[in-house]
Formats: C-alpha cells, sequence, structure tokens
C-alpha cells in the first residue's frame, strides 16, 4: 500500500521570520525525493512539518488521502531517520526495533520475530541484544534504519541521515538504504545538504533556497539544465556571464558581454534567446584558445587538476575560471580567448 | 616511575585533610566519652550516650519527623522540579535566560532570610499548620538541588530520542516515562540525595517553622544542647553522619559517587 505524499502551499514561521514560504512539493507513491539546500533554507523545517513536530503557518500536508496537517505527531505513521540516530539508550538493538511495534500492540512474540527479521535484513541479526553504546556509526544507523522500516510506514523520512558517518561509510550506507527503500517500495522524503548524496540516492530532488523550492527535478536536469542562476551555481555552473543579444539572423543570434566581447549562438541548439540572459558554465564549458570566437582574457593563476589545468582568467566581463587541455599550456599572464563549448553551456535568466 | 611531589605540597595536602576530618574525629572521640559534660579527648569509653539518645522522647519523635520532612520534602521538590527542569531545557530556545536562575534563588537568598519570610508567608500568612509548611519550607529549600541536578542530567540528554518515540506512535506523555524517564534515571536519584541530605540536616528553616510540639532532629540537638552540655549532642551527631555517610554509601554502591560530581 504505497501512497504518494503531498505537500501543499506550506508557510512557516519563527517568530518572525519566515521560514517557509508557499512551498508545494508532492512525492510519488514509491518514489525518494531530496531536499538539498544549505543549512537555513527550510528543508529541515520542511521535514519537522511533515512529521508533526512543528506546526505551519498554513498550508497543508497530505498522505494519500489522509490529511496530516492537525494530527499529533505520534499518530501520523511516519519512519524517520535521524542525523544523531536517536536510539533509545537504555533499551537493547532488539527493544529498539520493536518499539514502535510494541506501540501498535503487537504481541511480544510477533515483535520478536519481525525485529529480528528486520534486523538480520540490515545484518545485524547477531547484535540484538547490545545496547546502543556499544555500536559504531554505522551500525546504530542501520539500527535506526531497521527501527523505522519495521513499523512498514507509508512514509519515511531521512533527517541528514548519514552526515555523522565517515566518506567511505557514506557511499556504502546511501546504497543500502535506497536499496531497502527501493525494495519496500516506501514514499521518502531525504533531507540532506550534500549534492552528491542527493543525486546518488534520489528520483527527484528539490534545490531550496530561503524557504523555496528553486528546482525540482530528476539530478540528470538539475546537473544538466538548471532552471536558474542559483541552481547552476548551486550544481558547480561557476561562471555567470551577464550577456546581451545585439543582432537576430534567423536561428542564429549575436550577443556580447560586457568589454565587448561578441558570440555568435545557435537558438537550434540553445532554445529561444532573450534579449538580456546569463550564459552559464562549469570550468570545463570553457575551452582556452590562443585564438578564435570567444571572450579575450588575461590568464591568471594556473591550478594542476590531473586531468586537466584550471586557469583563473581576468576578462572584462568578470573573473571567469576555465579549464585547459593538458596538451597546450598557458603561462600566467598570457594574452587567450575563452570558447564557450555549446554543449556544457545555460542559457539562464539574468539575476535580480 | 611516579610523580614527584614537593615537600611543602605534601604537608599542605595532609593539613587540608586533617582540618576536614579533625572535626568528625573529635565528634566521634567526644560521644564515646564516660563524662557528663562535651570533653576531647574523651575520659573513658562508653556508648551510653549512644543509648541516652534512644531512652529521650523528643529525639524519636523530632528524628520521625525529620525523616518524613526529607522524604516528603524532598518527593514534592522533585514533583515540582522534574517537569520544570525538562521545560527549562526542552524549550531552552525559546525561554528568558532568568528563569533558570529563579529554581536556584532558595540557595542564593541568606537561608536564615528565606526562613523568616517562610514564617510570614506560609505560616502565618496562609494560616498552615506547622507540618505542612514544613514540609513546603523543606520543598522550597531544595528544590534547586532537584531542578539543577535534575537539569544537568537533561542537558545531555538528546531529545531527538524523545521525537524518534514519538515518531514511533508512543504519545508525548508516556513518552516521558518510558523514554526520558530512564535515561535520567542517575540525575533523578542524585537529585533525591542531595535534596534528603540538605533537607534532613536543615536547620535555618527549620528554626523558624517548627512549632509546638513539633521539631525535627538538628532544631532538637540545639534545644538540647542549651539545656544540656553532655555527649548526648556529639553521639547523636555521629548518628547524622553515619545516615550520611550510609546513603553515600549506597550511592556508591550503586551508581559510583563520581556522579555527585559531574
Amino acid at each position: 500500500m504505497t501512497v504518494s505524499l503531498t505537500i501543499e502551499n506550506l508557510s512557516a514561521h519563527y517568530g518572525q521570520t519566515q521560514v517557509l514560504k508557499d512551498l508545494s512539493i508532492s512525492v510519488a507513491a514509491g518514489e525518494l525525493v531530496s531536499l538539498l539546500g544549505s543549512s537555513g533554507c527550510g528543508k529541515t523545517t520542511t521535514l519537522r512539518i511533515v512529521a508533526g513536530f512543528l506546526q505551519p503557518t498554513s498550508g497543508n500536508v497530505k498522505l494519500g488521502d489522509r490529511d496530516l496537517t492537525t494530527l499529533p505527531a505520534h499518530a501520523r505513521d511516519i519512519g524517520l531517520v535521524f542525523q544523531n540516530y536517536a536510539l533509545f539508550p537504555h533499551l537493547t538493538v532488539q527493544e529498539n526495533v520493536a518499539f514502535g511495534l510494541k506501540q501498535r500492540g503487537i504481541s511480544s512474540a510477533d515483535r520478536a520475530k519481525r525485529a529480528t527479521a528486520m534486523l538480520e535484513r540490515v545484518g545485524l541479526a547477531n547484535l540484538a541484544d547490545r545496547l546502543p553504546g556499544a555500536l559504531s556509526g554505522g551500525q546504530k544507523q542501520r539500527v535506526a534504519l531497521a527501527r523505522a522500516l519495521v513499523i512498514e510506514p507509508p512514509l519515511l523520512m531521512f533527517d541528514e541521515p548519514l552526515s555523522n558517518l565517515d566518506a567511505k561509510l557514506r557511499v556504502d550506507m546511501r546504497v543500502e538504504i535506497r536499496q531497502l527503500q527501493k525494495a519496500n517500495g516506501t514514499t521518502s522524503l531525504y533531507v540532506t545538504h550534500d549534492q552528491e548524496e542527493a543525486f546518488s540516492i534520489s528520483d527527484r530532488v528539490a534545490i531550496m533556497n530561503a524557504g523555496r523550492i528553486m528546482q525540482l527535478d530528476t539530478p540528470e536536469v538539475l546537473y544538466q539544465k538548471p532552471a536558474n542562476a542559483f541552481v547552476a551555481r548551486f550544481v558547480g555552473f561557476e561562471n555567470l556571464i551577464p550577456m546581451k543579444t545585439v543582432a537576430r539572423d534567423g536561428a542564429i543570434v549575436t550577443v556580447e558581454a560586457a568589454g565587448g566581447a561578441r558570440l555568435h549562438l545557435s537558438q537550434d541548439v540553445f532554445g529561444p534567446i532573450k534579449d538580456d540572459f546569463v550564459l552559464a558554465t562549469r570550468p570545463d564549458g570553457l575551452v582556452v584558445r590562443q585564438e578564435g570566437e570567444g571572450i579575450p582574457t588575461t590568464l591568471g593563476t594556473r591550478t594542476y587538476l590531473g586531468r586537466a589545468y584550471q586557469y583563473k582568467c581576468e576578462t572584462a566581463a568578470g573573473e571567469i575560471t576555465a579549464n585547459g587541455a593538458l596538451s597546450e599550456l598557458f603561462e600566467p599572464g598570457a594574452k587567450a580567448v575563452l570558447v564557450p563549448v555549446p554543449e556544457q553551456c545555460c542559457i539562464l535568466a539574468p539575476e535580480k | 616511575m611516579t610523580a614527584r611531589i614537593h615537600p611543602l605540597l605534601g604537608a599542605l595536602a595532609i593539613l587540608v585533610f586533617l582540618f576536614l576530618l579533625a572535626p568528625l574525629v573529635i565528634i566521634i572521640g567526644a560521644s564515646l566519652s564516660n563524662t557528663t559534660y562535651l570533653t576531647f579527648p574523651p575520659q573513658g569509653l562508653t556508648l551510653r550516650w549512644f543509648a541516652n539518645i534512644f531512652e529521650i522522647s523528643a529525639f524519636r519523635n523530632t528524628a520521625l519527623t525529620s525523616f518524613q520532612v526529607a522524604i516528603l520534602g524532598t518527593g514534592l521538590s522533585l514533583l515540582i522540579g522534574i517537569p520544570a527542569a525538562y521545560a527549562l531545557n526542552r524549550y531552552r530556545i525559546g525561554l528568558p535566560k532568568w528563569l533558570g536562575t529563579l529554581f536556584v534563588l532558595p540557595i542564593l537568598v541568606p537561608e536564615i532570610v528565606f526562613g523568616f519570610s517562610l514564617l510570614k508567608s506560609v505560616t502565618i500568612g496562609m494560616g498552615l499548620p506547622v507540618y505542612p509548611s514544613l514540609i513546603i519550607g523543606h520543598a522550597l529549600l531544595v528544590l534547586p538541588y532537584s531542578v539543577r541536578v535534575v537539569g544537568a542530567s537533561l542537558a545531555s540528554f538528546d531529545f531527538s530520542v524523545e521525537e524518534a518515540a514519538i515518531s514511533l506512535g508512543c504519545p508525548p506523555l508516556k513518552t516521558f516515562f518510558t523514554v526520558v524517564l530512564p535515561n535520567i534515571r542517575a540525575g533523578v536519584i542524585a537529585a533525591f540525595i542531595l535534596a534528603f541530605i540538605t533537607s534532613i540536616n536543615d536547620v535555618s528553616i527549620s528554626v523558624f517553622l517548627t512549632g509546638p510540639g513539633i521539631s525535627t532532629l538538628p532544631i532538637q540537638i540545639l534545644a538540647h544542647m542549651e539545656q544540656f552540655f553532655d555527649p548526648t549532642i556529639a553521639s547523636v551527631s555521629v548518628l547524622l553522619m553515619l545516615v550520611t555517610v550510609g546513603v553515600m554509601a549506597i550511592v556508591e554502591m550503586t551508581l559510583g559517587l563520581t556522579f555527585l560530581t559531574k
């Protein structure tokens, strides 16, 4: 019985500060959606509202046909996995996992059977009698996961579940979480500030900023086609170069950057090009050349990246970061031209 | 390899220990003296002053009152103190800072002033009988220990554990008893012991709140000393000390003393 989660027009305040601004998300049945953003963007607030620990100022939360908005937290039937594990320190691993079943009035024989089965699934059956204090971080988070899954909740929520683990374990655990989530087909909401984690684990990712969703899409679309300057910067489009259209000739548009550098862009590649826009690229999206059609520059600091050299480039349109091929070495101070690679560039609305 | 200790430092340490322990040694010595007046070193050895305590009904009655008041007063202070400490820690961000200080006031105000104000407000103002005023007075006197010591336990309690229980379907009040309370158990016991010892040894509050027919043991000791300057006082003091030591020993055996100093 997988159900969808619908968050509609959610607003929330801490005192006078508005932390969520008319936020809407829907998570399809069985889907895993991540809320991604830096601290203070409202992602945890959203999760806590869905969990019932915070009351929104307006808006509502629905799980299937069930309206959760005014339901107390303990009646919402949501599996939660916390950043700091939040295991019951005075209960054994087995009792931790069985806790939710006990609240549901399930007989102790049944509880033991289901808790044991779930512990086997997360590979911790041999630690059932330990207290949480005797477990490693990864083991603790597995117990927390088992505890949340064993109640077979229609919705699972994760609040930065891997932040306290070391890098290698983080990667292993996120694969494990994803496998369990898919096998159970549980609708899931996942909060993280780690882009790689969000992209690797999610069906779709919502990039949040200042209480709003900037873009909600699949990781592929977010990575290749950010919808706005904020998302572009977030996913690594370091160069946002303001441009103006100066001439149009069919599909070909002549554009000009500050300082007068002119480029010819095809609307067949970029789609419709407005009069004022921003050309966004990653450092890889600009080729450093001796000459050609591009943005003239004086090369600054050079850094060796292994797969390429990275240059800090002074241009009339501001500082730009570009990667140059290993085969063609430029010295700092050299004059060069930055040539955009169309497939790796995005055209975005100017920032306000 | 052993650490070298400067001889002066060693001597100083011995002096400090002497200073701390000498009164106890003197009291124990005096309580065994076979004289009718307090003296040290004891002249001859006897246990008759200990026997004498149990022959004087005033000591028996006041000891009983002291225990009752200490247990009920401490219990009452925990009933108020645990929820207060919980609220102060759980909602720390939303509460003004001075609110926590409010609960320490009984320690900050000179006890004699506190005792007098209790007499004015509880016994005279509210017209309460002696026994309930004693219990209320002692509850207020030891409230700082309840709030502070339980609070220290709660400060290291991770409240997301509470949220985890709630998310698993446990209602908030039940969560408090099944998840929060077991995890602050040590703090509650420590608070009880500190409060109990403070209450049973208290003079300055009790002196205002005791009345005709009802008194506590320390007040009775004072009263006895004014009339008879015999070693009974010393032997009662030794018994009080033994009660304290006994309580501490139980703590040490069950929880370890370190948690009192944490």
